[in-house]
């Protein structure tokens, strides 16, 4: 047998100077950091996606420039214990102090099993609902974009000539129901009698899907289309070519169909991610419960596109003002569900800021689907 | 846009549009691993085949301009991945299937390492005939538009059933895909013959997945093919190794894919996830229907590694 080409006393030296080097990334990181941030970013999928994810990658791209802050980016990490991996790698490795993991799926139980195991390390979950018994070092945030799509609505019910309009959804969770119902409410604001189709197309990301629901909806005779999946290109894309009006979603896609874009509610993360990381760098700390909407800056509308008519513009602007005030409600009774059952008994409204909204599991009166 | 409403005779019609338009990866592909495993070997890696082509050609048709371009470029790529499959597998003691997987991951690695600039540019489309124009319901018209691959897919399956039958190339292709030995003993090289086969399997594949990201749905990014590429491996069993059959399997299963959308769009809208899985459950049904439990999968070549 041939000696290994390691020492004894070598591998001992080197295995101390490794665990001393452990110990040591145990200090507070904030310590060795001396006054410059590492901000980690996550995302669950490419980070060019034209969609959700390229929406928190411009926030990110936002708090690059705040001088002093350094920030570490992982892209299509899955809603398993890769991401703990991600995290644990960003905190011992690049010494980040301040994490943003956007998944929903990344919450519960990744963020909450391994913030108690790192207490100098912040943790800001987008999406998820942050009680109190959850540990201090983790946050949640997210915007009510629901009223953005309330607005496409609105723009949507001035434009259907059909007063059928179509939705292409992933899966049936509380904040899609929302944009749903709230995208229907928008259009029967302007005229009650209009009805919104709804089509699941089962997961976030399937174009093959999007483009045949986006179709189906067509030969429905819906004229005016939005979408909440990952990456609304597609959708954008075939139904404008079919000839329907489109509401963007996530992000400005006005460019796919300038003449056939009515508006789109768009995430504006560059705002609340600056705001976050000049929290932390004052040495403040951040809320860990955060919402915000159009008032807050959390969401924005696209411009208004060249289709509009002017009674359009100018119901938009109103009621964006009236949103803009704050206290501006949808969910008011009496309301029914799709299926007659009354969801909102009269007298009761919920503004956006009530957080039974987030357990939404019905779709209102006049839309076309089912949950299940 | 014209607001007739058609009621629940849109679903047949969005059935037909649909088995046309979600088809042709199918057919593509599906023709492709035929001419493959008529040569005695099997290439599972035609998904990532599938994947880089449509990746590929969204590229070359964003820079160059021109979607026949692309096309060219993914099928330039997928005769490079067939190949490099044939080849390998040339060398002795390696198994195929095994090569397949490796490349399969390996084209769709690439396509994303490659793909991310193109999610969100625009590139030219290919062209489309409008079959529907006889008539004035949008829904018609709409479903009629019909891709030029689509009807050079069908004619490419018409003359490989006529060449596999028919011609030298063909019966060539097919005694080294029946037996190594009797191939050997008229002078054929299996591994050449096998090897070229494989490329053109790819070439074919690659042009699948143009049609892919340059016509439907028309755009390339990651989630493109679901799996696409992989199903259609499975339909050639299906089709029973004759392209002319794997037209009829692939139209059947974009028909069935359509399925689900046509029906939550006319109002039938419960258990949505079980519509979805109407392709698979055809094809389980199809297979079980037609099995036997005294005689081998009738069709099969004779050196195809699963049928030894």
């Amino acid at each position: 047998m041939s000696r290994s080409p390691i020492s004894r006393r070598s591998f001992l030296t080197a295995s101390a100077g490794l665990a001393g080097a452990t110990a040591l990334s145990s200090l507070p990181l904030a310590a060795r950091a001396a006054g410059k941030l590492t901000v980690g970013f996550i995302y669950v999928g490419a980070r060019d996606d034209y969609g959700y994810n390229q929406s928190h990658a411009e926030g990110a791209a936002a708090v690059k420039k705040i001088p002093g802050v350094k920030v570490v980016e992982q892209e299509k990490v899955p809603e398993t214990v890769a991401v703990t991996k991600t995290m644990e790698s960003m905190i011992n490795f690049d010494g980040a102090t301040l994490l943003f993991p956007t998944s929903f799926g990344y919450f519960d139980p990744f963020i909450l099993q391994l913030a108690p195991k790192y207490k100098d390390v912040r943790f800001e979950h987008c999406g998820g609902l942050w009680t109190p018994k959850d540990p201090r070092n983790v946050g949640s945030y997210f915007g009510y974009i629901d009223m953005a799509v309330y607005l496409n609505g609105i723009c949507a019910g001035h434009a259907t000539k059909t007063k059928k309009i179509g939705f292409v959804a992933a899966k049936p969770i509380p904040q899609v129901l929302e944009n749903i119902n709230c995208f229907l409410l928008g259009a029967r604001a302007v005229d009650p009698s209009i009805t919104c189709q709804v089509i699941f197309t089962g997961d976030w990301s399937m174009p093959v899907k999007e483009a045949e629901a986006t179709n189906s909806l067509c030969d429905a005779g819906c004229d005016v289309i939005t979408a909440h999946v990952d990456g609304p290109k597609v959708v954008m894309q075939t139904a404008a070519g079919r000839g329907a009006f489109i509401c963007g979603y996530h992000a400005n896609q006005s460019a796919l169909a300038p003449d056939k874009y009515l508006t789109g509610a768009e995430w504006n993360w560059g705002k609340v991610y600056t705001d976050f990381v000049e929290t932390t760098l004052k040495g403040g700390t951040i809320d860990n419960f955060v919402r915000g909407g159009l008032k807050e800056g959390f969401v924005k509308m696209s411009p208004l596109g060249p289709a509009n008519s002017d009674a359009a513009r100018k119901q938009f602007e109103a009621v964006k003002v009236e949103i803009m005030k704050g206290d501006y409600v949808v969910f008011k009774g009496p309301m029914k569900d799709n299926k007659g059952k009354e969801i909102i008994p009269a007298g009761k409204a919920y503004p956006e800021t009530d957080v039974a909204l987030e357990s939404m599991n019905y779709l209102v009166e006049g839309v076309i689907g089912s949950t299940s | 846009m014209n607001t007739s409403d058609i009621g629940l005779w849109g679903v047949p019609l969005a059935i037909l549009g649909g088995a046309v338009r979600v088809s042709t990866p199918f057919l593509y592909v599906s023709l492709g691993e035929v001419l493959t495993e008529r040569s005695g070997r099997i290439n599972l890696g035609l998904e990532g085949t599938l994947v880089f082509g449509a990746m590929a050609a969204y590229a070359v048709a964003f820079h160059s301009g021109s979607a026949w371009a692309g096309v060219a470029a993914a099928a330039l790529c997928g005769a490079g991945f067939g190949l490099l499959h044939g080849l390998i597998c040339s060398l002795p003691r390696v198994n195929d299937i095994a090569i397949g997987i490796a490349l399969m991951l390996l084209g769709t690695g690439l396509a994303f390492f490659y793909g991310t600039p193109y999610v969100q540019p625009v590139a030219p489309h290919l062209p489309a005939i409008p079959f529907g124009n006889w008539s004035n319901v949008p829904q018609v018209q709409a479903a009629l538009r019909v891709n030029v691959l689509f009807i050079a897919g069908i004619a490419l399956a018409l003359l490989m059933a006529w060449a596999l039958r028919a011609t030298r190339i063909g019966l060539m292709l097919r005694v080294v895909g029946d037996s190594t030995d009797a191939a050997r003993a008229m002078g054929l090289r299996p591994n050449r013959i096998r090897a070229l086969a494989t490329a053109a399997g790819g070439a074919f594949a690659g042009v699948g997945g143009a049609y892919l990201s340059l016509f439907y749905p028309g755009s390339w990014s990651e989630g493109i093919s679901s799996g696409q590429g992989l199903m259609a491996v499975a339909l050639v069993i299906f089709a029973r190794w004759s392209p002319i059959n794997c037209f009829w399997a692939a139209l059947l299963f974009g028909g069935a894919g359509a399925l689900g959308p046509a029906l939550q769009s006319v109002g039938i809208t419960q258990g949505y996830y079980l519509f979805y899985a109407a392709p698979y459950v055809l094809t389980l049904g199809v297979l079980i229907a037609t099995s036997s439990p005294t005689q081998a999968t009738a069709g099969a070549p004779g050196e195809l590694s699963i049928t030894k």
